[in-house]
């Protein structure tokens, strides 16, 4: 029977998914202007879905001090209080007694900030190397490929630990390292992708008009190579926040007593013996984005690699 | 023919294709009679559904596409309603398939008369060892050479007349009752063809195979068919038998078909001695790595003057022109521009250098950035090497589209996937145009193309030539175009000119005994053509005892 529920309760959860994507289609497709509205009318439900996840965790990110009940760091009740134990408390408290609820917040803030701006950083530097390697060729490229096979030799959270032990942990250290280390395999992508565009007839036709390099990567190669980086970049996004999260969970990432899904889940692990969901919250707040990213990045590879179903 | 029995019967076949998420017809009701031993011949430009009726006649469709209604009745089986097994039986047994290039056809991981084997093997007709004592006969009779040897070759190592021919015998390994040719020899040099053709011709009659020969040429399907139906967006236009056909056609979409070609450019005095060329090519050897592709090439380009460069694949046209552009520079020789060295490397030329020599690509697909409106492929030029800006650029990307004959309003925010194959080449030439050159170089423009369409190409090229006094330099491999384009021809082969002068000279006797074989072996309209070079050939004329290039 209990199956049975679970069952029950996952298609309703997926039902009202796909009903809350649906809505946010339309409503979207009206407000749009007519360009964008055209694209959005091509959205499967579930990159819909997806779509208006981001924005609620782009919304909750912003307003966090507007939204949360108390401050981040903030001892408001009992420690390890249950859900629904005081209504003032939604959530319940962590291990300290501060507020889940808005912790959870202001982490969405810390956590998908701080995964934003290193993917964006790995995704910058690992796409320019890239195409340049592939357009330069000669020297650049063996230069540039090999130091990447170099990095990419270490085993990447190894590495990361041990960079952050050199350099100290701070969370503009931990952004940089992630995104170095990320951007080894932008890179390659990028080179990859790049490589089979290089050799075509509007490439060459661009050179012989006598482009500069900056144009050249720009205006010729990097829109034909914009789908499989999008894709990468939503693959990308997932993995750095898994990194962050791990590496908060071994006390390197972000440091207490900022709000991080990753650390959060650590300091309230032991609950789950006791029947508690607090360390699942963060969790699934991971997981959501996770797949709402991916949810997205799916269509857009779909529509730009021009395959149909 | 007639009165044999019926082999194949299709009966108001109508087949459906899908876009963007809608399903459009794309053959409505066409019906088409076979009978037993007669070859049909299907003609008709690109998206006139030839190809999608020849696989229907296998009772197969392409992925994104259904057969929606009508009956396909092979030999008293339903193949709309037989099950997938039993239509799978008749596959390569029954009815065989030849598809346009072999080189993408063959598996390129095994062996030739393993693939040969794998048909009889699975369908149970011979077993291993008697289907490749049986393929080394089929070998020997397309005139492959070793025919002993050659099916033990991957498909790499074996050229793509050679490879057409080995998978022409492939589909005669059951003996099939059909075989459908989906244009076998569109991909081959004119020299390759005609031993292809020969080939099928001689094999369909041997064993009385029934055969859809499908090709876009009608030349070619002259020799071939029996009778021809001309297909227009997936309707039949016409129907009858080849001779019939070709002296009196009835509809007028067939009299333009046949009357293609007839476009001659006017013939131009000679050029004064003393006149610099615009272009000379002095003493060029050029080549990747060790080997020289190009050998001590030399010749001349005056301005309002079209300079065909002909030969097969292989021959050195498409490097000539890299070394022009200068894409690769050469080893010996020199590129001159009105009496002027050009920098070998086109990184050292100047922006005039670069801008008074523009190039018009084979494939328009490749060559216009897919990402592009045609306002930026246009107008780019034009705003690098001549400064356009705003409106006066707006104004210049509506001129052009003017002079390419397309409607300025309609086409100057689309993106290249928006339009077809023909007027993709034309915005190809349109950028060329923007950056007002005196020299273009057109590297195959019409091969990709349809004839009506190519058609419309030539004249455009042609008319743009007098108006803005441009010298052309028309790479090709199709004599028909240099004979309604060229003033001067270049004959090249293996990195060498054979022969070069203008062109009613070239199309005169005496020749070299290549641009014999070469001019001798462009298909006419004539079904007796075929037929008749064989014999000349035989008997030691038309070029014979010169080998092709892709030998």
């Amino acid at each position: 029977m209990g199956f049975l529920t679970g069952l029950l309760w996952l298609v309703a959860a997926i039902i009202a998914a796909m009903a809350a994507g649906w809505v946010f289609r339309t409503v979207a497709v009206a407000l749009a202007p007519r360009g964008i509205s055209k694209e959005l009318k091509t959205a499967p439900l579930t990159a819909s879905f997806g779509m208006l996840m981001i924005l609620i965790y782009i919304f909750v990110a912003f307003f966090a001090p507007v939204l949360a009940p108390f401050s981040e760091t903030e001892v408001v009740g009992p420690e390890f209080l249950f859900p629904g134990d005081d209504p003032a408390l939604l959530l319940g408290t962590d291990n300290l007694g501060r507020d889940m609820l808005s912790r959870m917040i202001y982490a969405a803030r810390n956590t998908v900030g701080i995964a934003f701006v290193t993917t964006a950083i790995a995704f910058i530097l690992g796409s320019v190397l890239g195409l340049l390697a592939a357009v330069v060729g000669g020297w650049l490229d063996q230069l540039l490929s090999r130091t990447v096979d170099v990095l990419m030799a270490i085993p990447a959270l190894i590495f990361a630990l041990l960079l952050l032990t050199i350099v100290g942990t701070s969370i503009i250290n931990m952004i940089i390292v992630i995104a170095v280390i990320d951007s080894t395999r932008v890179f390659r992508l990028a080179r990859a992708v790049a490589m089979n565009i290089v050799v075509m007839d509007y490439v060459e036709a661009a050179k012989l008009r006598g482009e500069g390099l900056w144009r050249l990567i720009t205006r010729e190669i990097l829109p034909n190579a914009m789908a499989p980086l999008v894709a990468e970049f939503g693959l990308r996004f997932c993995f750095v926040f898994l990194t962050i999260s791990a590496l908060s969970f071994l006390g390197l990432g972000i440091q207490p007593p900022t709000a991080d899904w990753g650390a959060m889940v650590k300091d309230t692990a032991t609950m789950i013996t006791f029947g508690n969901v607090t360390p699942l919250l963060p969790a699934a707040a991971i997981a959501l984005l996770t797949v709402s990213v991916n949810f997205v990045v799916d269509w857009q590879l779909h529509r730009a690699s021009g395959l149909k179903e | 023919m007639s009165n044999k029995e019926v082999l194949l019967s299709i009966r108001d076949l109508r087949i459906e294709g899908r876009a963007d998420e809608e399903w459009l017809e794309i053959v409505k009701g066409v019906d088409l009679t076979l009978h037993k031993g007669e070859v049909l011949g299907l003609i008709g430009e690109s998206g006139a559904g030839k190809s999608t009726i020849g696989l229907a006649a296998m009772g197969f469709a392409r992925d994104g596409c259904r057969i929606s209604g009508g009956t396909i009745d092979f030999d008293g089986i339903d193949l709309r309603k037989a099950s997938e097994p039993k239509r799978r039986s008749l596959r390569g047994k029954r009815i065989a398939y030849v598809a346009q290039s072999a080189a993408a056809s063959f598996n390129p991981a095994h062996r030739l008369i393993d693939q040969y084997s794998e048909g009889p093997v699975q369908h149970g007709v011979m077993g291993r060892s008697e289907a490749s004592s049986d393929a080394v006969e089929l070998y020997r009779k397309m005139q492959l050479p070793n025919p002993d040897e050659i099916g033990f070759r991957y498909p790499h190592q074996v050229s793509g007349g050679q490879l057409q021919r080995a998978m022409t015998a492939m589909a005669m390994a059951c003996r099939p009752d059909l075989i459908i040719f989906d244009e076998p020899t569109t991909a081959l040099d004119v020299t390759t063809q005609i031993e292809v053709l020969s080939a099928i011709r001689d094999i369909v009659e041997q064993f009385d195979t029934a055969a859809i020969y499908i090709t876009h040429d009608l030349a070619v399907v002259a020799q071939m068919a029996d009778r021809i139906k001309v297909l227009l967006r997936g309707e039949e236009v016409e129907e009858a038998d080849t001779r019939t056909m070709l002296e009196a056609p009835t509809q007028d979409y067939t009299k333009s078909l046949w009357a293609v070609r007839s476009h001659a450019r006017a013939e131009q005095p000679p050029v004064a001695a003393g006149t610099t060329p615009v272009v000379a090519v002095k003493g060029v050897t050029a080549g990747y790595g060790t080997l020289d592709v190009l050998k001590n090439i030399s010749f001349d380009i005056h301005a309002r003057r079209t300079v065909a460069v002909v030969g097969e694949s292989g021959s050195g046209k498409s490097t000539t022109a890299r070394v022009i552009t200068g894409l690769l520079p050469p080893r010996q020789g020199a590129v001159l521009f009105n009496g002027e060295t050009l920098p070998p490397d086109y990184r050292n030329r100047t922006r005039d250098q670069l801008r008074q020599a523009q190039m018009i690509y084979q494939m328009a697909d490749t060559a216009l950035n897919p990402k592009q409106k045609l306002r930026e492929l246009i107008g780019r030029p034009a705003q690098m090497y001549l400064g356009l800006n705003g409106k006066a650029l707006d104004e210049r990307v509506r001129n052009l589209l003017d002079l390419i004959e397309l409607e300025p309003d309609d086409y100057i925010d689309r993106l290249p996937s928006e339009l077809s194959g023909g007027q993709k080449q034309r915005i190809g030439i349109a950028r060329a145009l923007a950056a007002e050159p005196q020299f273009i170089i057109c590297d195959e423009v019409t091969s990709a193309l349809d004839q009506l369409v190519a058609e419309g190409i030539l004249k455009l090229l042609d008319k743009l030539q007098s108006e803005f006094d441009l010298a052309y330099m028309f790479i090709t491999h199709d004599l028909a175009t240099v004979k309604s384009i060229a003033d001067e021809v270049v004959v090249m082969k293996e990195g060498v000119v054979v022969e070069q002068g203008p062109k009613s000279e070239m199309f005169q006797p005496p020749h070299d005994p290549y641009t014999e074989l070469l001019l001798s072996s462009v298909p006419e309209m004539d079904p007796d053509w075929l037929d008749n070079l064989l014999e000349e050939r035989a008997a030691g004329g038309a070029g014979a005892g010169v080998r092709g290039a892709g030998n």
